[in-house]
């Protein structure tokens, strides 16, 4: 038993690609069972909170998630900073600039105005709780942007690793609400063309989110939401930690 | 060779990152500035000139490609590292900040709609069909 064990531990970056493999495939059963209404993905960030709670519970130090539990240590390297940005950076690949000049200034603005406004939402929250120094309320505001924006942001400004997995709740409950959301209010807010679709993909920005709900809504919309959202991840990723941390910092002093 | 997209990539990150903790250093922030966001930046201003000009091999395209499939699953193994246990107590306010920031988006889509010309509403489904 425990030679086995040891080789677990020995190929700790293996032994994390079966987890996360064996955890996409759980999520993916349980997306199913709800119609596909909450997208996989979402799933499978919430049970790897769980994940990371359960590992904090047991070796008595929320630090680290279940990465502190050696069995799992290799879930430290998959998901740590470097191979996670390599993978976000790899996500813009085949973006071409004439689908971005389709999306029209109707669709660049909605960019600017569903990034900021989602941070604005976040830093006042976070700083109506409490989290008043200018590193947390940024990332939680990055958070409200995206549950990628939130990590990447708070990475780069050395945020506490509890903020950052409270800026990824934030991105994720979004994310959900988003998923859930968009068919009953399509009608009040006029998502019934493909430029409104382009306009709310822009808004919300959750990629996952946007798609699940258009699907939900009208699926000949996803394209379109899903052409603007792709982008609002990476201008998040490029906002974030720039203009919007500084302008933070002066507004907080 | 697949390993051309991952050099690609691996360059465009590089340039992005330094670029942000050059600019932190010239704001004076104790922090790395934007610098996935240039690097994704570059990626696409540079992936789009090469895809135009055909000069990207599909191998070195499948390079790529793998990995930003692998997203989704390094974030999850990135959220079971998170300290968790500590952001529990901060819940409501996570639950809070996703349902606000929800609502006003939502809020915003009939606004901007408006800018520039009408869109024109999909006929309806069952037409759709028809034609």
């Amino acid at each position: 038993m425990e030679m086995v064990l040891n080789i677990f531990i020995k190929y700790n970056l293996v032994m994390a690609f079966l987890i996360i493999g064996i955890v996409m495939y759980g999520a993916d059963w349980v997306s199913k069972a709800t119609n596909k209404r909450i997208a996989g993905s979402a799933i499978a960030i919430l049970i790897g909170l769980g994940l990371a709670y359960i590992g904090g519970v047991i070796t008595n130090n929320g630090n680290g998630g279940l990465a502190n539990v050696p069995l799992f240590s290799g879930l430290g390297i998959m998901g740590g900073s470097m191979l996670r940005d390599y993978c976000i950076i790899s996500t813009a690949f085949g973006a071409r600039i004439s689908e971005i000049k389709k999306a029209g200034l109707a669709g660049i603005i909605s960019l600017f105005v569903g990034v900021i406004a989602s941070f604005t939402v976040g830093v006042t929250l976070a700083l109506l709780f409490g989290y008043t120094d200018v590193v947390s309320a940024t990332t939680i505001g990055a958070g409200a942007v995206t549950f990628i924006v939130g990590p990447v942001t708070g990475a780069a400004l050395r945020a506490s690793s509890d903020v950052i997995a409270l800026s990824i709740a934030a991105g994720v409950v979004k994310s959900i609400l988003v998923m859930i959301m968009t068919p009953f209010v399509a009608k009040f807010i006029g998502l019934n063309n493909p430029k409104s679709a382009m306009v709310y993909g822009g808004l919300m920005g959750t990629t996952s989110g946007t798609a699940a709900g258009l699907a939900a809504t009208d699926e000949r919309l996803v394209p379109y939401g899903a052409m603007t959202a792709t982008f609002f991840t990476g201008l998040g990723c490029l906002m974030c930690p720039s203009v919007l941390y500084l302008v933070t910092r002066i507004i907080l002093g | 060779m697949a390993i051309y997209g991952l050099t690609l990539l691996s360059a465009c990150m590089f340039v992005g990152v330094m670029l942000g903790d050059i600019l932190g250093k010239v704001v004076g922030v104790e922090a790395n500035v934007g610098g996935v966001g240039f690097a994704m930046l570059f990626l696409i201003l540079v992936s789009d000139y090469l895809l135009e000009h055909d000069k990207l091999s599909l191998k070195a395209q499948s390079g790529i490609k793998f990995w930003s499939m692998m997203y989704i699953p390094v974030v999850v193994a990135m959220t079971a590292r998170q300290n968790v246990v500590a952001a529990v107590k901060g819940g409501p306010m996570a639950i809070l900040c996703g349902v606000l920031a929800v609502i006003v988006a939502f809020a915003f889509v009939p606004i901007i709609s408006k800018i520039g010309e009408k869109g024109t509403p999909l006929p309806g489904k069952d037409q759709g069909k028809e034609a």
